[in-house]
């Protein structure tokens, strides 16, 4: 398939660009900062860097050199996968992104998982149904105008701190991460519970499914092997969204809920202006983030046939 | 913190439905009017605060995290300062970031959006190249390294949003625009020898605004809560400010002894949001019921 | 005779609505026989895709049905459960509705989508079913059925797939077929091979319901007819019966609107258009023999004649003749050449143009290839062809939307297609276009007064252009009260009316429609086809007209130009293409269109070549 192939190098092209993209942006707002750029990179005037450590930053980052040279390098040592060294941490910026990937992927997995399961279940099970319908949008209206770190606050106060059910902080264990899941999941899950609620509504008001009716098919069948399929796609292109969502909540949740993770780490990082944290989460994110969206491009193609002949 | 979903909106299509349809109802109609007190309630906190008498900061240590009642309908927080007047107090940051940050990136992916539709090869493809680069990644990241370069504060806040939005709203008034400069309306318009120019603000300009509002519009509340997000990370307006980001914040501190202390201004943020994505849509309902102009 | 398959007697379904209710059927009764075709014939919104849902237990869960008698295969209807509705659908009753592309699930094989009945109601193992739904598109004449079985709905060409939904309808051997408009969206070509296809499944014993807008399409299938119009069946009867001596003003209306290939050219009358009167015969508003009865109480059903019934207090009595509309002058900048010696003057010369468009695959298609043909002053010149013959793609070259890749357009006999857009503009308005979806023309936001006001030639401008613009709809047949009205919020004759108003505000010389009317109920077709007619008398306007249907081109056109897969077959005096067809494409086009033929049905199927069935692989 020579489109398909076009498209997947056209996909992994864009991605070399956001990466590039979000390394020069972070190149910029590192430049931006006023001040010393050495001092800047070691973490501001309140890191105390002695003469020695900025003396090796300007080395490492080619600071004497002109502008341009010093983008060149920077530019050269991301290329190499060498995201450098955090010095309010003192531990290279790979090192920090490696030990807090774990939990923030726990996270996100688990609430991503949880957040579709509801979405879609809601979504089958009120479609076209006046009543449950009605209860439905209510409560994903409610979930969407709520901002996530609320959640979790209330989840926290009913059943960690009333109820007991839930350990109040800590990072071990199943029962540590169920409400993290569900404050980070719910948003989430009202936008694409309308989603696909549309799209079923859509789908099931087509001919194709009047079609499949006169054929003597269930209303299982019509809603499970045909209107689902159709309902698929809006939620296939929204997901792109609902990562970037999960990504925003896991950095609120994460502080909600004192838990280890990336999240936490960023926004540390983006408080003491830790540049090389900062550099390092953006690239990675920017790296996740365009694979994620590619491999839902290929999703899409494989859910719809008539995308697969298309062009570009 | 999300990008406006980028679904074309067919005006020829939505004219249509809109005399067509019996008008539909929506399901909180009776909310419409709840919500538009609530809105003016909120407007009214940020441009006169000192109405209510009660000082934001004053503190009192000997009344410290008492529930809510007497003196404190709302309660105090672990300083003695009345939650009411802060959450009075807070309104004004939550607003200008919501809206503010609203109407800046409307604006700016208003201009880049029509720019990638309309600006020809060299600067509509580097147009929607730039806005591609920037979508590829989340938008809180976005956010959050203008922060890291800027600082945090209320300001910054909102241009941080206003940044991370922007691309989302250019591409999506850029989907408008080429729907409606292959229309047929505007294929009829060249026909008839319109000049370029003619075509432009009389059919081009005001068939992708009037949805780009509405959009605007229904978005606010996501804003909001992104406003709200950064200051709960200690990232948007600084003690000792009040706001209710950073309200719940704290509130998040003294769960144990006083739940209520979180109640109310998250509460306050659930509720805007609420009653400004009602009103929203109450308005888009209004607009499509008319048919604009 | 034996007991009718279908018994239906005093069916009506209500809808609620926000006021009231909308009884979509009303009364309505009929019976189909084993082997028998009934038609039910009516115009959007008349209630005959309803009554058919109604038959399959699918008219919504909104719809209220009563009836006095609703059986199939003598059970009754009214009484089953939703369990045995399933169990009657698609394995006792087949439903096949119009526009097989949505129809068909677009995301699921078209193996999966024709083997779903047998799935469902268990006729066939897991090791056969494969096979079955093989030799089942083999059946209703699927070339390569194993291909096609692995294809997805878009993959296959329009006909195909109309057969591959029909091969799923009767894959577990109904006794009824119902066919919901089931041409509807097809080239006449290929919309003959379906009717075939139908018409063998009636002969194998099949009843059919079809249920069908077109008055043609019915006359070659139907044993009897049944006419619906408001909810209400207005007139029954054998099919022949029926369209020879129609008995009800509508039907009689409906026959007169149909465009038709043989005998004289038919001015249409320009009926009136009112909707469905609330009380009384609800056809009083539009009829020309309604009087203070008609429009008090509603006529029963009546017999009339062997096997026929009718609700009219006059069943039978001609319409009296409507007076002609005189031609109305339309003040067009140029004087009228008519009776100039210059009437054989090009006004358009299209010489030797291609256009090639670039296709999915990477590939070029050619879909105008050197085509060549002038537009005499006064003229009225049909361009005909099926769907992707170049005939739209050509239309657009002569309006100077796009240039050829090679050949050149004249205007005047002065460049047209190869100037620049600044040096055209000005020229621009002598030559306006009517389109087929004239809503999608207007822009939304503007009021009728503002989309023809926009149109207006300079020097137009305050009350001048106002009563222009009324003078205009006056032109058209509107009344003033339209000039606030948004574009939505008009019918379908009033938009095209609106749409032909505003073509000719720039006062042009050339008026290029592009299948005008094709969207349009039967009648409303009529009325437009009448107005552009008359335009044409009072303006000396020329006109290139482009349509898929022979007939509706032969109202209006002089000459006409036969297109084919881009190419321009034949070109020549209407009634001598129509009559002695040189080109064999034109032979095959002109055997396919179906006839209002009073003779009845052709036992034979007519000889078509088979050009849909290569289809796209």
């Amino acid at each position: 398939m020579p489109t398909l192939a076009r498209r997947l190098s056209r996909r992994l092209a864009l991605t070399l660009i956001a990466m590039w993209g979000a390394a020069t942006l972070a190149f910029a707002g590192m430049r931006l900062v006023p001040g010393d750029p050495a001092r800047v990179i070691a973490g501001g005037v309140q890191a105390n860097a002695t003469p020695q450590v900025l003396d090796a930053i300007r080395d490492q980052y080619g600071l004497r050199e002109p502008v341009l040279v010093q983008y060149g390098v920077f530019l050269g040592r991301l290329l190499r996968g060498d995201l450098g060294e955090s010095y309010q941490l003192n531990q290279s910026v790979s090192g920090v992104i490696l030990d807090q990937l774990g939990p923030t992927v726990a996270l996100a997995a688990g609430a991503s998982a949880l957040g579709f399961s509801l979405a879609v279940g809601a979504a089958l099970l009120t479609a076209g149904r006046p009543g449950p319908r009605v209860v439905s949008r209510a409560l994903e209206f409610g979930s969407i105008s709520t901002p996530n770190f609320w959640i979790g606050i209330l989840l926290l106060a009913a059943f960690s701190f009333r109820l007991h059910w839930f350990p109040v902080i800590g990072d071990g264990g199943l029962s540590a991460l169920v409400l993290p899941w569900v404050a980070l999941a719910l948003p989430i899950a009202g936008v694409l519970a309308q989603v696909t609620r549309e799209g079923l509504e859509r789908a099931l008001g087509q001919p194709f499914a009047l079609t499949a009716r006169a054929r003597g098919a269930t209303e299982h069948r019509v809603r499970l092997r045909h209107a689902l399929r159709h309902a698929a796609l809006p939620v296939l292109t929204l997901s792109g969204w609902a990562l970037g969502e999960l990504l925003a909540g896991a950095v609120v949740v994460e502080t909600v809920f004192a838990r280890q993770g990336l999240g936490h780490v960023v926004v540390a990082a983006v408080r003491g202006r830790d540049f090389p944290v900062v550099t390092g989460v953006v690239v990675l994110s920017a790296l996740t983030f365009s694979l994620v969206n590619t491999a839902l491009d290929l999703l899409y193609r494989l859910v719809d046939p008539r995308m697969r002949q298309a062009a570009l | 913190m999300s990008a406006p979903a980028a679904v074309p909106y067919d005006p020829v299509r939505a004219a249509e439905a809109r005399a067509r349809a019996p008008r539909r109802r929506w399901p909180f109609r009776p909310g419409v009017l709840l919500a538009a007190a609530f809105l003016m309630l909120v407007c009214a906190a940020a441009a006169f605060p000192g109405l209510l008498g009660h000082a934001p900061d004053q503190v009192d240590p000997a009344a410290a995290l008492r529930g809510p009642g007497g003196a404190h309908p709302f309660g105090t927080d672990e300083l003695g300062r009345d939650v009411l007047a802060r959450i009075v107090y807070g309104a004004r940051p939550s607003l200008l970031v919501g809206a503010g940050s609203t109407l800046l990136a409307g604006l700016a992916g208003a201009v880049w959006g029509l720019a990638g539709a309309l600006g020809g090869r060299v600067v509509g493809e580097a147009a929607m190249r730039v806005a591609d680069v920037l979508l590829a990644f989340p938008a809180i990241l976005m956010a959050l390294l203008v922060v890291a370069v800027l600082g945090p504060g209320t300001r910054n806040a909102v241009l941080a949003i206003t940044v991370a939005l922007a691309p989302g709203f250019a591409r999506v008034v850029r989907v408008q625009a080429l729907v409606v400069r292959d229309s047929a309306y505007v294929r009829a318009a060249v026909n008839l020898g319109l000049s370029p120019a003619r075509v432009l603000v009389r059919h081009i300009v005001p068939n992708v605004v009037a949805p780009l509002l509405i959009l605007a519009t229904v978005n606010i509340g996501t804003a909001i809560i992104a406003g709200a997000s950064l200051s709960f990370l200690g990232l948007g307006p600084q003690p000792p400010d009040p706001e209710w980001g950073s309200m719940l914040a704290q509130a998040r501190d003294y769960l144990d002894v006083s739940w209520t202390l979180a109640l109310f201004p998250g509460a306050a943020i659930t509720l805007t949001v609420m009653s400004a994505t009602i009103a929203g849509r109450a308005l888009q309902a209004r607009y499509e019921g008319r048919g604009g102009g | 005779m034996s007991r009718p398959l279908v018994e239906v007697a005093g069916l009506s379904v209500e809808f609620p609505a926000r006021r009231g209710v909308v009884r979509a059927v009303r009364d309505v009764g009929f019976a189909v026989h084993a082997g028998e075709c009934l038609a039910v014939v009516g115009e959007s919104g008349s209630g005959k895709s309803v009554t058919a849902r109604t038959l399959l237990g699918l008219a919504g869960p909104a719809a209220r049905v009563r009836a006095a008698t609703l059986s199939f295969e003598g059970r009754d209807l009214r009484a089953l459960t939703p369990r045995e509705w399933r169990l009657l659908r698609g394995r006792r009753i087949g439903y096949v509705l119009q526009d097989a592309l949505t129809s068909l699930d677009p995301l699921r094989r078209v193996g999966d989508e024709v083997a779903e009945p047998l799935e469902v109601h268990g006729l066939a193992t897991a090791a056969d079913l494969d096979d079955q739904v093989v030799a089942l598109l083999a059946e209703v004449g699927i070339p390569d059925p194993w291909t096609r079985f692995l294809q997805y709905p878009h993959e296959l060409s329009g006909g195909l797939r109309q057969r591959a939904l029909i091969a799923s309808a009767i894959a577990a051997r109904p006794s009824l077929l119902i066919a919901d408009e089931p041409t509807t969206a097809l080239d006449v070509t290929v919309q003959a091979q379906v009717l075939d296809l139908l018409d063998a499944r009636r002969r194998d014993g099949t009843g059919t319901l079809l249920i069908s807008h077109d008055l043609a399409v019915v006359a070659r299938l139907a044993d009897r007819v049944s006419i619906m119009y408001a909810g209400l069946v207005v007139e029954e009867g054998p099919a022949a019966d029926l369209l020879s001596s129609p008995a009800h003003p509508y039907t009689a209306d409906l026959l007169a609107a149909v465009p038709s290939l043989d005998g004289p050219v038919r001015r249409p009358r320009e009926i009136s258009l009112a909707p469905a009167a609330r009380s009384g015969c609800p056809y009083a508003s539009r009829c020309a023999l309604a009087d203070d009865r008609c429009r008090a109480e509603s006529p029963p059903a009546a017999p009339y004649g062997p096997g026929r019934t009718v609700r009219c207090f006059r069943p039978g009595q001609d319409p009296p003749r409507a007076p002609e509309t005189p031609p109305v002058t339309v003040p067009v900048t140029l004087p009228v050449p008519a009776e100039s010696p210059a009437a054989e003057r090009a006004v358009v010369s299209v010489r030797g143009v291609t256009k090639r468009f670039r296709s999915a695959g990477g590939s070029r298609r050619t879909a105008v290839d050197e085509v060549s043909f002038e537009l005499r002053a006064g003229e009225a010149l049909g361009l005909v062809g099926e769907s992707g013959s170049g005939k739209s793609t050509t239309a657009r070259m002569v309006l100077a939307e796009f240039a050829p890749d090679a050949g050149d357009v004249l205007l005047d006999g002065e460049a047209w297609s190869g100037l620049r857009e600044r040096d055209r503009r000005p020229r621009r308005a002598r030559i306006q276009l009517v389109d087929q979806d004239p809503l999608s023309s207007f822009d939304p936001r503007f009021t009728v007064q503002r989309i023809i006001g926009e149109a207006l030639p300079r020097g137009f401008t305050g009350d001048r252009g106002r009563r222009r613009v009324a003078g205009l709809l006056g032109d058209v047949g509107l009344g003033p009260e339209i000039l606030d009205r948004l574009p939505a919020q008009l019918s379908g004759g009033q938009r095209q009316r609106v749409a032909i108003a505003r073509a000719l505000a720039p006062g042009p010389e050339v008026l290029v429609c592009d299948e005008p009317v094709s969207a349009l109920d039967v009648t409303v077709q009529a009325q437009i086809l009448a107005l552009l007619a008359r335009l044409r008398r009072g303006s000396g306007l020329s006109l290139l007209f482009i349509s898929h249907d022979v007939g509706v081109v032969r109202q209006v056109c002089d000459r006409v130009a036969v297109m084919k897969d881009g190419a321009l077959v034949e070109i020549g005096d209407v009634e001598t293409v129509l009559r002695a067809p040189r080109a064999p494409y034109t032979r095959a086009l002109l055997s396919a269109v179906p006839r209002l033929a009073v003779g009845r049905r052709t036992a034979v199927p007519i000889p078509v070549p088979d050009m849909d069935l290569k289809g796209p692989t």
